[in-house]
């Protein structure tokens, strides 16, 4: 396939990742469009919780809110919300969480919170919703985020979520932490010592394009590999998929009078 | 008894100015038609609790209505920010917001807690985040049995919490269908529990596992139907998303805002009025 976009190689490069059987926690966006194509192709077994309180949800249109009714009308069951983050995700009965944020740092700490001092921000953000907690207690943490120096920052304005944090170990968090970052222009994993450092690269993107895309000096793992570029048959089911969640939110809706 | 009332005099006897006010609803059934009705009697200095602020906090702020919020998560679902809610946050307009910011996890907790008249609700949360230096409320707490060190928050209990379900029956019995949020605690948290409901029927059918208030928490029902729009109620109408996007634009500009507000909202008397104006704006 020579005819793809970087946000479609960055959301197949993320799907290909989850397994069947995976017990995920999504958020809406991309974390979302990789999950259900994950759930279309390899793993049909893919188990979505979305923190609205939908259990293995099956949408045949990707949501804009994390409660749209097609979530719940596809769900194998619906919870209140307070038990998918005391008894489902504290519970560590999450294996996979998808999270994105504002601005990322080498440790994989993430905000989403402010931009500027929490007191009088430059600009204020939506704050921490379900992340907190997703990064402390899903058993990994995919991290999906576009690269630019200005969102992969050598220190963050606010830490909304942990990464590899000083100290993680006897936090109490349940999770290991992050694993990966799927980024546009390559993929970043902790080495030893939580440092994030880019592990691969996509087709026609080189090292030099990656590291110019991050805010901090970024290592080069031990080994780096290349990622396939999008299958036909990838490319066709996201794009189908896209297609269809346009058409879906575009039906204009009466109004109840 | 429950009392069954239309929607302004239960706003009107039931919520002063200053009082603390949970919309609850997780995208789905958010009560905006009470919302807009505390916009048109000219509510002040209250203090928002909600998990997801949505459009209905940001018209309710941006009204100037409210001193204080409490909330965890603050966006346009799918769409981006909250505008008004930013103004405030960024530059105080109208006027400065006080922020009681937790995690989901951390107001789900402090919902549960209040619902069951405990002091504080517990959690294994706000681990590796930097709300608590921000936030006194959050604490910790050591287990007496494990020893193990736990976030608390202090219990939440609304003076009023305001849901919007689709039905209820003659008696006040409320039941709701579809994504519940944290609906049945922020209910059963509040001193004052009002329902504005899409339909009041002779008799509910036996609820099973379905979430129902029992009459006895439920202290008044609105008849109100659309009273959820532009979210929406299950089984009934769909959430508007393009509503949502066009939220973007009208809230981005504090005059086209205000124009907005007091067109739809303060310029129509009720929520009927309010849907009508906007279908002939539609036409």
């Amino acid at each position: 396939m020579s005819d793809y976009s970087r946000d479609e190689m960055m959301t197949v490069a993320a799907a290909r990742m989850l397994w069947d059987g995976c017990v995920c926690f999504v958020g809406i966006g991309l974390p979302s469009a990789a999950c259900n194509l994950a759930r279309l192709t390899h793993a049909p077994g893919l188990v979505l919780i979305y923190e609205s309180g939908t259990i293995g949800t099956r949408p045949t249109v990707l949501p804009l809110s994390i409660g749209d009714g097609e979530l719940a009308e596809t769900a194998a069951c619906v919870v209140p919300l307070p038990d998918i983050f005391s008894d489902y995700l504290q519970a560590g009965r999450v294996d996979v969480g998808f999270l994105g944020a504002a601005q990322i740092d080498r440790l994989g700490n993430l905000n989403s919170t402010v931009i500027g001092p929490y007191a009088k921000p430059k600009t204020r953000l939506p704050g921490a919703g379900g992340a907190t907690e997703i990064a402390a207690h899903a058993k990994q943490v995919f991290i999906v985020m576009k690269a630019s120096p200005r969102s992969f920052v050598a220190a963050l304005d606010f830490q909304t979520s942990g990464g590899h944090f000083e100290g993680r170990g006897k936090s109490g968090a349940r999770g290991g932490g992050p694993t990966v970052v799927v980024t546009d222009v390559g993929i970043l994993k902790p080495q030893p010592g939580g440092e994030l450092a880019l592990v691969a690269v996509y087709p026609g993107i080189p090292v030099e394009g990656a590291r110019a895309a991050i805010g901090w000096k970024l290592a080069v793992g031990p080994r780096l590999e290349t990622i396939d570029a999008p299958t036909m048959h990838e490319l066709a089911t996201l794009r189908a998929l896209e297609a269809r969640t346009i058409a879906a939110h575009r039906e204009p809706v009466r109004l109840p009078i | 008894m429950t009392e069954f009332l239309p929607l302004s005099e239960a706003i009107a006897k039931h919520v002063p100015d200053g009082a603390s006010v949970a919309l609850e609803g997780f995208t789905h059934l958010i009560p905006f038609a009470a919302g807009h009705e505390l916009i048109r009697q000219g509510r002040q200095q209250l203090h928002l609790i909600r998990m997801t602020p949505d459009l209905i906090y940001d018209q309710l702020i941006g009204m100037g209505a409210a001193r204080r919020l409490t909330f965890s998560w603050g966006g346009n679902p799918g769409v981006g920010s909250l505008h008004r809610l930013r103004d405030a946050v960024e530059q105080g307009w109208p006027r400065p917001l006080e922020l009681d910011e937790h995690s989901h996890a951390g107001m789900a907790a402090g919902y549960r807690a209040g619902a069951a008249r405990l002091p504080f609700g517990t959690l294994r949360g706000y681990i590796g985040t930097d709300l608590p230096k921000h936030n006194p409320n959050i604490r910790s707490v050591r287990c007496p049995y494990t020893g193990e060190e736990l976030a608390t928050v202090p219990a939440l209990n609304p003076d009023v919490t305001i849901l919007h379900a689709q039905r209820a029956d003659r008696r006040g019995n409320v039941a709701i269908e579809g994504i519940v949020g944290a609906q049945r605690e922020a209910g059963l948290a509040a001193k004052m529990l009002i329902v504005t409901v899409e339909e009041i029927v002779d008799e509910l059918p036996p609820a099973m596992n379905g979430v129902l208030l029992p009459h006895f928490t439920v202290g008044v029902v609105s008849h109100c139907p659309g009273g959820a729009w532009p979210s929406y109620a299950q089984g009934r109408y769909s959430r508007d998303n393009d509503f949502y996007l066009r939220w973007d634009d009208i809230a981005r500009d504090r005059g086209h805002f205000t124009e907005w507000m007091e067109r739809h909202v303060r310029g129509t008397s009720d929520h009927r009025g309010f849907l009508e104006s906007l279908r002939r704006v539609a036409a």
